[in-house]
């Protein structure tokens, strides 16, 4: 690639390639006085000069093809180059498969980029459900040395939706999360995988055990964010279902009697609370036990709700102004 | 409280655990330090350093190295950024460098409508954002005529998609990031019509997922970014209300750690941009907020601001914090946010009065997230004296984490002010009191009055 320091030294003008000999570079419109002047090295300015030339003609031809490359070896972000590889690609009518090891050696320079993970999502598209297994193994590497990169998580779900794969998904969920259980994008992918594959049936037929599994990952870690927003997640828009599941609070009174790590298991009961949930006097006392002095009676469960408000006050001061907030809001809200 | 980093990191560490590990080192050190210090050296290091960004600013705008050819399609983008920055620190651009950026920008502009990210580049929304930002900071006819209002509004119908969402160019990406640019571009421009908004809302809603924030994509993670991005045009398109907000809030509040700063999703590092995201999404929900709030709000609440031992300066504020609370302004029934529905997207009457009926509500809840310590993080451990702001220790400035810092420091300079432009009491700001900034446009992240004169020039 052009981009590196050695190809660098060896770079040949391309005015000199007999290939592009009777094109005639176009420099670029900057005015007499430009801002955010960028020192363009000669290479780049060059590269740029022809391309534009080329794409000012909309000349779909293989040297097109090859000038697009050069560009996106020294600034793959240039979406402008992108799309007009691909308009030369399809008039081309090229093999796409070398798209693939194209956009995967890019990849390798920068896989935080726009653009490469569209141009992918274009070629996998045209490949069509064929390509699925190569693009689930690339992403797979990606997430080898990046395990939440953004993009790939999301050409990921694409190719899952688009053309397929999902047999073995969930098994890869819980490797992730095996690995690194902290890793709260392969818990985003665990809820993509059960509300849309089209193997499990749905949220509602896996709900109890991932109920389960969330609750032990809380087990394990009760300060793990991740499993908790999880375990809600499960009981989207079904508040009465998540106020009968008895799995939830008898999973944030394990932790409470723990007595450290609490915030989230006190913030789900608050959440429980708030929905008209009627504790029972284990959880009471629970509660009651990591009151601070200012803490005030506990008497309704009302009062237990401004409690749980002002132990987390107390004990997550980062977000003092926020449970203050809650606290606030909660009479009308508790009162269901 | 959170478990303080253990002495060394062990291999039963993930990945996670290890990354956060070294970060919250680095961020200890920085603040242990910090507390040694004598008062007055405290004070010194608090200190915006104005001289030094508005050099490091300047020159970026002028003239870059060889190396920033990778932003060689966001140079737009390099000009909002610096602008942006510039112009929240008070410092007026020269006025041969200001027509130069007028200028550039122009041979941006598609002959066919809208801006791309450098002249012959393909238009793009969000270069059209950065640069109408960029022009709208400037201000001033000629910057603002500039602008080919009735090409950028082609542009952007070209881009809207019928599924609700937009594209970003011609055979580019649809997120939420291109609703944000497009209609937050439309709406300062006085182009929002009922067919732009068309089922925006839907695609936004579509993108908040099951732990409260909004994503790129439906199905994607929550994301600070696109949080942002999705609320402030749901605010912009008056379907705000649509939105779960209690678990938006909820999600949002809990991106503060430690650190002190924000991140952008759950169990990731901080990072000093979302600031910005982050703390301007906060920002936002606080002036959407009267919904839900009881009469008898902050009635015999005790407010401890205590935070770690080691953020002296801070704490110091917690009482006069506590004082702000008791003389916090009870719920303002103008302030109720007005009930948009679906149905509000037929009314483009509506569509025009968003911005100006937004900044006109007040804050009622003082600060739903931790304004003064997140201002410690941004000027302590994402500042450098030598200028630019930096993303964490250890990393190098760059001009997008100068200007989303700068941003995150004045929305949270200004976070308990009633009125976007009423200038906050002194505990408020950390630092000096010359620290402060000028306020924002908390939807479009333009300095305040520059809106005003563009929202009173595009209205003719």
């Amino acid at each position: 690639m052009a981009s590196s320091g050695e190809d660098r030294r060896a770079w040949v003008p391309l005015g000199s390639l007999p290939e592009f000999a009777d094109v005639t570079p176009l420099p670029q419109d900057d005015g007499p006085s430009p801002v955010v002047a960028i020192a363009y090295r000669d290479e780049f300015r060059e590269t740029m000069d022809y391309f534009r030339s080329l794409y000012s003609s909309r000349e779909l031809s293989p040297r097109s093809l090859l000038i697009t490359t050069l560009a996106i070896s020294f600034n793959p972000a240039n979406y402008t180059v992108w799309q007009f590889r691909r308009q030369v690609l399809e008039a081309l009518d090229a093999d796409l498969t070398d798209e693939l090891d194209f956009t995967e050696r890019v990849a390798k320079g920068n896989a935080k980029n726009y653009q490469l993970w569209h141009h992918r999502r274009w070629v996998a598209e045209k490949l069509g459900s064929d390509a699925a297994y190569r693009e689930l193994e690339f992403t797979r590497k990606i997430f080898y040395l990046d395990a939440k990169n953004y993009h790939a998580w999301s050409h990921r779900q694409w190719v899952l939706q688009a053309l397929g794969g999902w047999e073995n998904e969930l098994d890869y969920c819980v490797q992730l999360l095996e690995e690194d259980v902290l890793n709260n994008s392969a818990w985003n992918q665990r809820y993509f995988v059960v509300t849309k594959s089209p193997l499990l049936g749905g949220l509602k037929a896996v709900r109890d055990s991932e109920v389960d599994y969330a609750i032990e990952a809380i087990n394990m870690n009760p300060q793990n964010e991740s499993p908790w927003r999880y375990l809600r997640g499960l009981y989207n828009d079904e508040n009465d279902a998540w106020l009968n599941d008895s799995r939830v609070p008898s999973a944030c009174l394990r932790v409470l009697k723990a007595k450290r790590n609490f915030k989230f298991a006190l913030s789900t009961l608050l959440d429980l609370l708030c929905l008209g949930f009627k504790p029972n006097q284990e959880i009471r006392d629970a509660i009651t036990s990591l009151r601070t002095p200012d803490s005030g009676e506990v008497g309704s469960d009302s009062d237990l709700a401004k409690s749980i408000c002002s132990i987390l006050g107390h004990e997550d001061p980062m977000r003092a102004n926020y449970w203050t907030w809650r606290s606030s809001k909660l009479p009308q809200a508790a009162e269901v | 409280m959170e478990a303080s980093p253990s002495p060394s990191p062990s291999s039963m560490m993930t990945v996670t655990e290890r990354d956060q590990w070294m970060v919250e080192r680095e961020v200890g050190r920085i603040y242990l330090l910090f507390a040694e210090l004598p008062p007055a050296a405290q004070s010194f290091s608090l200190e915006i350093q104005r001289d030094s960004h508005i050099e490091y600013l300047t020159n970026g705008l002028r003239r870059l190295p060889p190396s920033f050819v990778s932003l060689d399609a966001s140079r737009p983008w390099l000009c909002y950024w610096i602008i942006h920055s510039l112009a929240l620190l008070g410092e007026p651009l020269d006025a041969e460098l200001e027509d130069n950026v007028i200028d550039f920008l122009s041979r941006c502009q598609d002959p066919s409508g809208g801006y791309g990210g450098g002249p012959g580049q393909l238009p793009h929304l969000a270069t059209t954002y950065a640069v109408v930002n960029s022009l709208i900071t400037l201000g001033g006819s000629r910057s603002l005529s500039s602008i080919n209002r009735d090409k950028v509004y082609n542009f952007l119908r070209q881009m809207k998609q019928p599924s609700g969402g937009f594209r970003m160019h011609d055979g580019g990406e649809i997120d939420v990031r291109a609703c944000y640019t497009a209609i937050s571009v439309a709406s300062n421009l006085n182009i929002l019509d009922d067919e732009l908004a068309e089922n925006v809302g839907d695609f936004i809603l579509s993108c908040q997922t099951y732990e409260g924030g909004i994503a790129g994509e439906p199905g994607s993670e929550a994301h600070g970014g696109y949080t942002f991005c999705g609320l402030a045009t749901m605010i912009l398109i008056n379907e705000a209300d649509r939105l779960d907000l209690s678990r938006l809030i909820d999600w949002v509040v809990f991106r503060q750690g430690v650190e002190c700063g924000f991140q952008g999703r759950a169990n990731k590092l901080v990072d000093g941009c979302y600031s910005f995201w982050q703390g301007g999404t906060c920002a936002l929900l606080q002036k959407l907020l009267p919904f839900g709030v009881s009469e008898g709000q902050g009635e015999g609440d005790e407010s401890t601001d205590s935070i770690d031992s080691s953020l002296s300066a801070a704490s110091n504020l917690s009482e006069q914090e506590n004082d702000l609370k008791s003389a916090s302004p009870q719920v303002d029934e103008t302030c109720q946010f007005k009930h948009g529905g679906p149905q509000s997207a037929s009314c483009s009457v509506n569509l025009g009065n968003a911005n100006d009926n937004f900044l006109e509500r007040r804050s009622v809840v003082g600060s739903l997230f931790n304004d003064l310590t997140l201002q410690q993080y941004i000027l302590l451990c994402s500042q450098l004296p030598e200028g630019g702001f930096r993303d964490k220790p250890g990393k190098s400035r760059d001009f997008y984490h100068t200007c989303y810092c700068l941003s995150g420091l004045a929305v949270c300079q200004y976070s308990r002010s009633k009125h976007a432009n009423s200038p906050p009491l002194p505990w408020a700001v950390v630092g000096p009191y010359f620290n402060l900034l000028e306020p924002i446009h908390p939807l479009h992240n333009v300095e305040l009055s520059k809106y005003q004169e563009a929202n009173e020039f595009f209205a003719r």
